[in-house]
């Protein structure tokens, strides 16, 4: 069973104009890989030079933030949905 | 845009015309709109001002009224607003009792629980939000709030004749909930902590295209928080004071006061070396305390557990730049434990006559903490910035009060109480 990636609409234009995607892969890397590699314009804004998570995005899976878990390590199980939300917000 | 589409577009604004945005990261331009991250790096964007408008002299500002638009050419608007006109310029309290108590040369109150309508410095903020929604002919507006920006949001929109949808935690104190819920807005109490809510609304904004104000209309809503650095200038005779400590959730209050005070030196209109700006959170969730003090870059996120409900971020948008602001300006930043910030709500109480919500808890006591370890020096004019009112939040301080007594309506029992007391 595939993983759902959603997108914020400001990254959709960089995405197929879609900010829903199926996807696959064990870890939330790897699906991240796995969308980005359909739409290389979006790798730059999920994956920093560093290849850590890009410091302007924070990927919910489960709606839990990865950061308190194993950042892009994190296992994903089938079914689940990784979202991604523009870190600005707050206070 | 065609002019049939201009035209169109005229028609469903009911709000001023909007500063144009610019993005902090890579500079890319954008046009005046609801979305507040650039399409190309997802950077903040901010409004860009004119370097050529025409700005006022000392006189002119002093004879507009006593709000904040008196600052207009600093605000994010092409033209005058049309709401929330009457927000801003709340009094700044001399307090020699408090200066004392913090060892300092002079100390002075900004008092934002005095504010109007809702007893809190976001009033300002979101009277900037609400016209920039009217100028992009939004009619429902919204935020993510651990209380005092509900309040602001749902008071303004009311007035404002624009639907509210508002989300909270659902445990959030009662005095905010009770303080949101009468002015008539959708109100929703979120399962979770704030940084959920957050990340909810979020994706609510991007779905239903509501102006959440501190989300999508966050590039306009936070050059409100400006003003009250551009009131303490002007209060002080147009000059500005040695330091200034504000609390900090979200950590845009800071990074904005370190603004305001740099627009009008720039401007000449502030006489003065540009003021030590001071940072405050509670223990239970200090993230940006701990980056300040780490000297890092990058935020690392925190689940908090503190009664400072209005600071209880731990994923702070603003906090690199919080930090940034704080190092630059040779300031410092500090955190206490709830215990510590009861104590500053009574110290402020007790010397200034100034009751401040938890935030000013948390204000007071940092500012004796830093003074005590020498990072405030004696000589210095220190602001402190009351951003809430103690009513909104007498949970956190009535444990701590003492039980009054209770008599009959007889001379005899309060003669003895005076006996007592001697």
């Amino acid at each position: 069973m595939p993983v759902t990636l959603r997108l914020p609409t400001v990254l959709a234009k960089s995405a197929g104009g879609q900010t829903v995607h199926e996807a696959t892969g064990g870890t939330v890397g790897a699906v991240i890989d796995d969308v980005t590699s359909r739409h290389p314009e979006l790798a730059s804004r999920l994956r920093g030079p560093d290849g850590k998570p890009y410091p302007y995005v924070i990927f919910y899976l489960d709606d839990e933030d990865i950061r308190f878990q194993q950042g892009f390590a994190t296992p994903v199980a089938d079914g689940a949905e990784i979202v991604v939300v523009p870190a600005i917000a707050g206070g | 845009m065609s002019s049939s589409a201009t035209a169109r577009a005229d028609a469903q604004r009911r709000g001023p015309r909007l500063a144009p945005l610019t993005c902090r990261l890579c500079g890319a331009p954008s046009a005046p709109s609801a979305v507040a991250v650039c399409e190309r790096c997802l950077g903040p964007l901010e409004p860009a001002y004119d370097p050529h408008r025409r700005l006022p002299t000392r006189a002119e500002i002093e004879a507009r009224p006593e709000t904040m638009w008196r600052y207009l050419e600093w605000l994010p608007f092409l033209d005058a607003p049309v709401v929330s006109l009457d927000v801003g310029f709340t009094p700044l309290v001399d307090s020699p009792a408090l200066a004392r108590a913090l060892g300092v040369h002079r100390a002075l109150v900004k008092n934002d629980a005095a504010s109007h309508p809702t007893f809190s410095f976001k009033d300002r903020v979101v009277a900037s939000a609400l016209n920039a929604a009217l100028g992009l002919g939004l009619d429902t507006v919204g935020c993510a709030s651990t209380g005092n920006l509900a309040n602001a949001v749902a008071a303004q929109a009311a007035r404002a004749g624009l639907a509210a949808w508002i989300f909270i935690p659902e445990d959030l104190e009662i005095g905010k909930i009770v303080g949101t819920a009468v002015y008539g807005p959708r109100l929703v109490r979120v399962k979770g902590t704030y940084d959920d809510v957050n990340r909810l609304c979020a994706q609510v904004a991007d779905r239903f295209g509501f102006g959440l104000v501190n989300l999508n209309l966050r590039s306009y809503y936070g050059e409100g928080s400006k003003t009250m650095a551009f009131e303490i200038g002007e209060q002080l005779g147009w000059r500005t004071p040695d330091a200034i400590i504000a609390p900090m959730a979200g950590g845009s209050l800071v990074t904005k006061l370190d603004k305001g005070f740099r627009e009008l030196r720039t401007a000449g209109l502030l006489d003065g070396p540009a003021p030590r700006v001071y940072g405050a959170q509670a223990t239970g969730c200090a993230p940006i305390v701990n980056l300040v003090e780490s000297g890092g870059e990058q935020i690392v996120p925190v689940q908090p557990r503190t009664i400072a409900r209005s600071l209880a971020i731990g994923n702070p948008a603003d906090g690199r730049f919080a930090a940034k602001a704080i190092r630059e300006s040779g300031g410092a930043a500090a955190a206490v434990t709830d215990e510590e910030l009861v104590a500053g709500i009574r110290l402020l109480a007790e010397t200034t006559g100034v009751f401040g919500e938890t935030a000013a808890g948390v204000t007071v006591a940092s500012a004796l903490k830093l003074a005590r370890a020498g990072a405030l020096r004696p000589s210095d004019e220190l602001v402190l910035c009351v951003t809430g009112n103690g009513l909104k939040t007498v949970e956190a301080v009535l444990p701590a009060l003492p039980e009054s007594p209770v008599v009959a309506p007889k001379l005899r029992e309060v003669a003895a109480l005076v006996e007592r007391s001697r």
